[in-house]
This record gives structure tokens, C-alpha cells and sequence, in this order.
């Protein structure tokens, strides 16, 4: 057992999983020797040579399909895009290969790629670098997009993704890259992908969240608990596909229910999570389904950045307005 | 005919020339893919009393071996010595045009969707087919069917994946070649990644990537080409130039003297051939694959062709060009060309074409008939190849439509 970061997880991961399978091979802009722009692909290129890491020219979409043309020959790259913001040139690559191949040769190839790249705000990046884009790849039929939450999560779920038969978009919260450090075991268990993880349970309001947004829904939760309000709070670990039948369930103890994202509202994977709780669970549901989101602005750069990510205070107000529901 | 060329000047200071010898010293000709010429004392440049030098000079060969009347204007390769080694190149090319006639037929009788004609670019596709081992890869784009066919592919299969149907594409399970690529240019960097798994794993075989004029307007293209050669990845780039991007021709694509010189700009060895020429494509094909299993690296092949008809079945090129341009160009006509030095050389008879005319036809005829016999797919399948194991929360789509396609 050791005491890590969430990054410091992600590159325990990447190492037990080079380990584990040589088909495991590394690659983007300045994995190697630089150890990657946030250090997750620290130490690698040192242990595993040039043979299964890559430092890639600058060129994003080239990253996704070269990974692509790697994976259907069976070998399980695992690519870095820098930063979200980054990310829109794979989509062409991601969408209508990645997610397909599978199904347009019916099973011939196969495409055990992970693309992996950090998200969100909050850390007083430049333009560009601290946007919340989940949803778009959560739209693709075909991939996966998993999303973990604490040093446990990315260390177990990485290594899902990584085994995974299927595309993974692998998205790590950087704002919580550094702290809170967490005790995890370097044993090569992978946690299950496709699967609800509950970081509180509760009995009067149902969170559910992912990523960053743990933080401020943990310290919403405390808040509330001074208040005598219980809160569970779930995070879905795979945003696509969504384990709805753990938020169901914990919406039919509860009957109340805030989803809480850094992402822009509208098309939010929220909005998602709010369709299905109408859907299944109208009749469990004493108070109307609450979303906390980012608002649908550009992302703000890091002056108004705070103002955007939503706050504890938001949620805590948010909890209040479905509990206070009559 | 060097359709690009920066002839060569030799600088006094730090001047290198970097060749690449394609053609190998055991074939006859000495012509080298491209010239890339570089002043390689990077900010040291001794620039002397003029205050400049040349940094970087090229020069793009353009590869013919048969002119369009059929007469040898090159020395033939040891391949095409004997005349009637040529045949079945002949005849695959004939098959090739059999085929886009029926699927076109097919098409416009309402039999199958939207099909990709390759009239009169027959013989870039079986050119490079030709040139290839059976365990190199082809990663093509949608219009390479004379590929496809020389490989092995079941016409009826080809049919069945336009016709609408993904187990077109299935194929068997040891076929590593790659299905259409329907989004242009996006296949490169497939390329280059089952490259780089040949090289990983130290086979001795290559890839051979094939996209058309108009994908080499699009960036991922050149950052495919640029990784394969920075990474000198066994590849080989072909550019299947039919001048038209559905309407807009080539010269409006790009202020590029030739397309080839594009490989240049990746640091790649870089050839413009006759695509209506199947002895030229063949011939670079093979030199570039030679050279990519030994490890030295990628090569790019420019064949000049031209498409004689529509971009689909969903198009009508009468819209945006002239007729005599289209009628003039059956002059370069890829089939009439071999067929008229064939006959020069005593390899081919009226009988023979009458024999190959009937067969092509039956072998056509019965794929048609073996696709339209083909049931529909099992409405299930949508969802069965969707990922390995079909995820809870997408059961009950599956079971939404399985029950509704039952009715």
C-alpha cells in the first residue's frame, strides 16, 4: 500500500499494465522521456524503452488513428492527448473508426485502444485547456467513456479500460491530479467498468457526480450533514454506458435527486441521467430532478473560472430546493 | 518526362544530397524515386558573398513503360519480359470493369445503394494489387475494388457490404486487409499504425495505403505521411489521382506541380507514375514494398489517371465538366493499352477476348446472383457487434427491436 495522487495512480496503472502484457504500448506528444506535460507517463520510457513508448509528432488526430491502425493488429495503445481542448481533431478518428470497426468488419477487427486525456478547470490553465467535453463522446455508439473520481478509481479502472476489448476515452479529472492522495495497492486489479461507485451513502437526496466535481459534492454533502440532511452520493465511473440501475435504486430509497457536472447543461451527460430518472422513476421522485452544471458559456479563463465550476453553495441550494419541495 | 524539376545545382558549403534509390542496382534502370537535395549545417550556413544558400531542392520522376498506344517507351521490368506474363494483369483489369458495370447496373435497377465506379482506373488498383504479397496489408479507399478482387475479396461480398449490408465486410477472420474507407483521407493513419505493428514485431512485410487526389488536400494525410517517415515505418503511400474530388479538379485542389512532391514535404522518397500504365504502377509498387521490407522505410507513388465517369451512382459529373474532356481521355484507356501490346506482341488473340469476355461475364453474373440471394441480416446484429459484450443499459433497445422485427 502506498499513499498516491490521483496522476501518480494513472501512471502506476500505465506501469502494472506494461508490465502485465507487452501488447500495452504508450504513445502521444512527450510521453517519453519528459514523462508527459502532467507526469503520468513518468518513468516509463526509462523502464520500457522506445519499443513501447512513443514520443508522436504534434498531430492529434494522427494520435487516435495511429492508435486505431495499432489496435485492430492487437496491440492495446494507449494514447495521450495533452489536454481536452485538444482532443476534437481524434473525433473524426474516434467516431467513425474507433467506435465502428468492431461493427463494420462484424467482429473482424476489433479496437482495444484507450485515449486518454485530462479534463475540466481549475487550475488556472490558458485558454483552451480546463474544458468539460464528456458528452460528446458519451453520444458515440460504440465507445466507452470512463471517468474515475479518486486515486483508487483511475488506478482500477485505467487498467479496465486498458483490458477492455472495446475503445475507451479515458478522461482524468486534473484538478484533483495532486491531492487528495489516497492509500492504494499496486496489485493490478482492475475495478468493474460499466459500474455505479458510491462515495457517501445517504438517505434524503441522491448526487450524482463525477470527476472534480467530487470535491465540492463531498463538501455540499458535509454542509448538509450539519443540517441534519443525509445525502448519498454516487459517482457512475463509466459515463457510457451509465449504470442507471444503481442511481435508480439509490432514487427510489432517496426520492430526490441533483446531478452535479463541471460540463455546460445543455446536452449535458446530466441531462442524460435526468431523461432516464423521468423515464423509470417518476413515481419515486418526490421533488423535480436538479441539475448543477457549468452554464452554457465558453469556458471561462482563469479569472471567471471559479464562477463557472459549480460551487458547493450551488449544490447545498440545489439540495435545499428538493428537499423543501411540496 | 519530369514533370517537376528542380534541376540540380551543387553547393560548395555543407551541401548533401539524399537519394533514393528505388530502383535497386540489380534493375536495369537507374532512376531514382525522388531527389531531395539539403544544406544540412542547420543555423551554421555559410552563406558566403551571395547571402543565401539552398536549403532544399527535389525533383519528381514521372514512370512510364507504355505509352498510350501500347508501345514500350521504357525498358520493360524482368516481370514483363515475356508478354504473356502480362495476361493475367490484363484480365484482372477486365474483371475489375466487369464488376463496376454490373454493380452500376445493379445500382440503377435498384439492387444495390450508392456504388463507387473505378472506369478507367483499373489499372492502379490492379497495378498495386499485383505488386503486393499475400500477408502485406491493404489499407484502400472505397474505389479500389480491382484491389480487392486481385486479393482474393468475393465480388459477391464487395456487393453485399454496397448493397447495404456490414457482413460485406467481414470477410475471413485471418484477412487483415482493411474495409473501405468512407471518410477520405482518414485511412492514412491507419496505415502508418499497422506499420508500426509489422515493425514491431520485425516482419518482413508493408503496408500499402491508397487514398485518392483529394485526400491529399486534408491534413491527416500529411500527418500520416510525416510519421511514416519520421518513424520510417514500411508503407507505402499510394495516391490515386483521378483529377476529379467528385467536381473539383485537380488543379484546383492544389497550387502542387505534381501530387507526389506532397512526400516530399514528410521527407519520403516520391514518384509520380502512369497510372493508366499497369506495368509502371506495378513496377514502383514493388520497388517501394522492397525497399519498406527491408527497413528502409515509407515511399509515396503518384498514379496519374483520370475517372471516366461519375464520382457515385449518386452523382452526375455531366454537371461540372465537359464530355470531350471525358472522351478524349479514353485515349489513355488503361485495358486498350495492354490489350493493343499484347496483340503487337502475339500474346493475345479476338479468341482469346471473346474467351475472357464470356468467363469475366459468367464470374460476374454468378457473384450478382450470389449476393441478391443473400438474406437479410439478422436484425440483432446491430447491437451484437456493437462491443464484444452488449452493455445492461442497451438490453432493452435490443429487446425493443427484436421483438418489433419478429412482428
Amino acid at each position: 500500500m502506498s499513499e498516491v495522487t490521483l496522476v501518480e495512480a494513472v501512471q502506476m496503472a500505465l506501469n502494472k499494465a506494461m508490465e502485465m502484457d507487452e501488447k500495452v504500448i504508450v504513445l502521444g506528444q512527450d510521453v517519453g522521456p519528459d514523462g508527459g506535460v502532467f507526469r503520468a507517463t513518468d518513468g516509463l520510457h526509462e523502464k520500457f524503452g522506445t519499443d513501447r513508448v512513443f514520443d508522436t509528432p504534434l498531430a492529434e488526430a494522427m494520435i487516435a488513428g495511429h492508435a486505431v491502425g495499432m489496435a485492430i493488429q492487437g496491440f492495446r495503445p494507449v494514447a495521450e492527448i495533452q489536454f481536452m481542448g485538444f482532443i476534437y481533431p481524434t473525433i473524426d478518428q474516434m467516431l467513425n473508426h474507433a467506435a465502428r470497426f468492431r461493427n463494420r468488419t462484424r467482429g473482424r477487427f476489433t479496437c482495444p485502444m484507450v485515449l486518454r486525456a485530462p479534463f475540466g478547470g481549475g487550475i488556472h490553465a490558458p485558454e483552451h485547456h480546463s474544458e468539460s467535453t464528456e458528452a460528446l463522446f458519451a453520444h458515440m455508439p460504440g465507445l466507452r467513456v470512463v471517468i474515475p473520481s479518486t486515486p483508487q478509481q483511475a488506478y482500477g479502472l485505467l487498467l479496465a479500460s486498458i483490458w477492455d476489448p472495446d475503445p475507451v476515452v479515458f478522461l482524468e479529472p486534473k484538478r484533483i491530479y495532486r491531492a487528495p492522495k489516497e492509500q492504494i495497492d499496486d496489485d493490478g486489479k482492475a475495478l468493474p467498468l460499466d459500474k455505479c461507485f458510491f462515495l457517501k451513502e445517504g438517505s434524503d437526496v441522491t448526487f450524482v457526480t463525477w470527476g472534480a466535481m467530487t470535491v465540492e459534492v463531498l463538501e455540499a454533502a458535509m454542509l448538509l450533514e450539519s443540517e441534519g440532511i443525509s445525502a448519498e452520493v454516487i459517482t457512475p465511473g463509466t459515463i457510457k454506458p451509465m449504470d442507471m440501475e444503481t442511481i435508480l435504486q439509490s432514487v427510489e430509497k432517496t426520492g430526490r435527486c441533483v446531478i452535479i457536472h463541471e460540463a455546460a447543461l445543455t446536452g449535458g451527460v446530466g441531462a442524460e441521467i435526468a431523461a432516464q430518472l423521468a423515464e423509470k422513476a417518476l413515481l419515486s421522485l418526490l421533488a423535480p430532478v436538479q441539475r448543477v452544471a457549468g452554464y452554457d458559456t465558453v469556458m471561462p479563463l482563469p479569472k471567471l473560472e471559479k464562477l463557472y465550476i459549480p460551487s458547493a453553495e450551488r449544490i447545498v441550494e440545489a439540495a435545499r430546493k428538493v428537499i423543501e419541495y411540496t | 518526362m519530369l514533370l517537376a524539376d528542380v534541376s540540380s545545382q551543387k553547393i560548395k558549403h555543407g551541401h548533401c544530397e539524399k537519394i533514393f534509390e528505388f530502383f535497386s542496382s540489380k534493375t536495369h534502370i537507374n532512376l531514382t524515386f525522388a531527389k531531395i537535395s539539403f544544406h544540412n549545417e542547420g543555423n551554421n550556413k555559410n552563406v558566403g558573398s551571395s547571402g543565401v544558400v539552398i536549403s532544399a531542392k527535389f525533383e519528381i520522376k514521372y514512370l512510364q513503360f507504355l505509352n498510350p498506344d501500347g508501345e514500350v517507351v521504357t525498358k520493360l521490368p524482368t516481370f514483363a519480359s515475356d508478354a504473356k506474363k502480362l495476361i493475367p494483369l490484363y484480365e484482372g483489369m477486365v474483371l475489375t470493369r466487369t464488376y463496376d458495370a454490373k454493380a452500376v447496373a445493379l445500382q440503377r435497377t435498384g439492387r444495390l445503394g450508392t456504388f463507387a465506379s473505378s472506369l478507367g482506373q483499373e489499372a492502379v488498383s490492379v497495378g498495386l494489387a499485383s505488386a503486393m504479397k499475400s500477408d502485406d496489408v491493404l489499407v484502400p479507399s472505397f474505389r479500389e475494388q480491382g484491389a480487392y478482387i486481385w486479393r482474393g475479396v468475393g465480388m459477391a461480398q464487395m456487393l453485399q457490404y454496397w448493397g447495404g449490408d456490414e457482413f460485406g465486410n467481414q470477410l475471413a477472420p485471418d484477412i487483415e486487409d482493411c474495409p473501405p474507407s468512407i471518410p477520405i483521407g482518414t485511412q492514412g493513419t491507419h496505415g502508418t499504425g499497422i506499420a508500426h505493428a509489422i515493425k514491431l514485431r520485425g516482419e518482413k512485410r508493408a503496408v500499402v495505403c491508397v487514398f485518392g487526389d483529394g485526400a491529399t488536400s486534408k491534413g491527416e494525410i500529411y500527418e500520416a505521411m510525416n510519421l511514416a517517415g519520421a518513424w520510417k515505418l514500411p508503407i507505402v503511400f499510394v495516391i490515386n489521382n483521378n483529377q476529379w474530388a467528385i467536381s473539383v479538379p485537380r488543379d484546383a485542389q492544389s497550387a502542387t506541380e505534381t501530387l507526389a512532391q506532397k512526400g516530399i514535404g514528410a521527407g519520403i522518397p516520391s514518384l509520380q507514375v502512369d497510372g493508366n500504365d499497369v506495368i509502371a504502377v506495378k513496377y514502383a509498387v514493388e520497388e517501394a514494398l522492397n525497399r519498406a521490407r527491408k527497413g528502409e522505410g515509407a515511399s509515396v507513388i503518384e498514379a496519374v489517371t483520370y475517372r471516366m465517369t461519375d464520382h457515385t451512382t449518386a452523382d452526375d459529373a455531366t454537371r461540372y465538366r465537359e464530355e470531350k474532356e471525358v472522351s478524349a481521355q479514353w485515349k489513355q484507356d488503361p485495358i486498350t493499352r495492354l490489350r493493343t501490346y499484347l496483340g503487337n506482341e502475339g500474346a493475345w488473340t479476338k479468341k482469346d477476348e471473346e474467351r475472357l469476355t464470356s468467363e469475366t461475364r459468367q464470374k460476374v453474373e454468378e457473384a450478382a446472383e450470389s449476393y441478391l440471394a443473400l438474406p437479410d441480416p439478422d436484425p440483432s446484429s446491430m447491437f451484437d457487434y456493437l462491443y464484444e459484450t452488449l452493455p445492461d443499459a442497451y438490453v432493452s433497445q435490443r429487446d425493443d427491436l427484436l421483438g418489433r422485427s419478429k412482428k
